[in-house]
């Protein structure tokens, strides 16, 4: 006898919420920005918050809004970035996995049988990561090396390569987040 | 008086829903990256965890006791806890566009969080009376904001500061938590 009771309590009550629900999303009816709404429907609606938007909604205002880019759903992946690009006639972008699109790291190193020691590079190097003396053969620190290739113009020899450093987890570094004076990007 | 104060130094600090229960987590990893979202989840938290000790409460004592049906509890708290939770979204929806952008996009995400439904249950399970359990809801719930809001300043920090390669991440956010526990821990004989 409780079970039936359990039961036709249960279902009372859920039919109850569903039309004060229903209800309420007639009688309270905002209306939206279509597009958001478009947008939205595009995305997973999986509320991860991997894009740093607090849920897909809120992402999608960025998007419309031009806040966001379209590449910054994983769960959605390829497929979502595609119908976003498609949906908003914008042109596709790679997927953003956070450092995608910055260009790839590089340093520089002198080829020490051409080097005539001129100390031209130490002079333009703007972090000191070039070490020699004059008439010496010059060599690149490495690890202080930015990649800035400013040293590549003065050289007379052309005796300084670029070889880029594959990212490994001896070699990545914590992206440092922006500076709180320039406005952040939400 | 005293009664009620005691119960929100215990939920705040003694028996912190966060660091010393373990409930509410996800939220807790998830939102602390940013100082701004960690305010507003901490104020949608507030709302939500209110007022669901409220309802709970209503449910228990006006629908489950009297039918004796208390072991649909969960479900029942569930149900109620995410019903009045979305009415009361689109409500202030409609009528306060200024608070549902504070709140709004948050609610639905702490709807059925383990933390609200933890609440929930505790008040059951520890007999409390109607201000009583308004008064745990409430305090878990400041003691929940509090802890958010100060590992997520501390999220930010260690965001620059120049942690060891093996610990970047996540697992110093971890190890923080872990740290923040154990100081929490100190609390612990202030009250019941």
């Amino acid at each position: 006898m409780s079970i039936i009771t359990a039961i036709v309590i249960l279902a009372i009550i859920s039919v109850f919420f569903g039309l004060l629900l229903g209800y309420t999303s007639v009688k309270f009816h905002v209306e939206g920005d279509p597009v958001v709404d478009k947008i939205d429907a595009l995305l997973p609606q999986t509320q991860c918050g991997q894009c740093t938007y607090p849920g897909c909604r809120p992402y999608a205002e960025a998007i419309t809004s031009g806040e966001a880019n379209i590449n910054q759903c994983p769960p959605g992946g390829e497929a979502t970035m595609l119908a976003l690009s498609e949906l908003l006639g914008v042109e596709p972008v790679p997927l953003d996995d956070e450092h995608a699109d910055e260009p790839e790291k590089t340093v520089v190193y002198i080829d020490e049988e051409t080097c005539i020691g001129c100390t031209l590079c130490i002079q333009a190097c703007p972090v000191d990561a070039i070490l020699g003396a004059a008439k010496q053969m010059h060599t690149v620190i490495e690890d202080e090396c930015t990649g800035c290739d400013l040293c590549i113009p003065p050289c007379p020899v052309d005796c300084i390569h670029i070889i880029p450093v594959k990212i490994e987890p001896e070699t990545w570094r914590w992206s440092l987040p922006e500076s709180s004076d320039t406005s952040p990007k939400a | 008086m005293t009664e009620y104060a005691l119960i929100l130094i215990s939920t705040i600090w003694v028996n912190n829903f966060v660091l010393v229960k373990f409930l509410g987590l996800c939220p807790f990893m998830g939102v602390s990256r940013k100082l701004e979202t960690a305010i507003g989840m901490a104020l949608a938290t507030t709302f939500v965890l209110t007022l669901s000790s409220i309802c709970s409460f209503l449910v228990n004592e006006f629908i489950l006791e009297p039918f004796d049906i208390m072991y649909l509890r969960t479900i029942m708290f569930i149900l109620v806890i995410a019903v009045v939770v979305q009415f009361t979204e689109m409500v202030v929806h409609k009528t306060s566009p200024l608070l549902y952008n504070v709140l709004g996009i948050f609610l639905p995400l702490i709807t059925t969080n383990c933390a609200v439904l933890g609440v929930a249950l505790l008040n059951i399970q520890e007999d409390h009376s109607f201000l009583e359990s308004v008064f745990y809801g409430f305090g878990a719930a400041v003691g929940f904001s509090m802890v958010l809001i100060l590992f997520s300043g501390i999220r930010e920090r260690i965001a620059v500061a120049d942690v060891p390669n093996a610990f970047q991440g996540t697992s110093i956010a971890m190890i923080t938590a872990g740290i923040m526990s154990l100081a929490f821990m100190g609390f612990i004989g202030l009250v019941n």
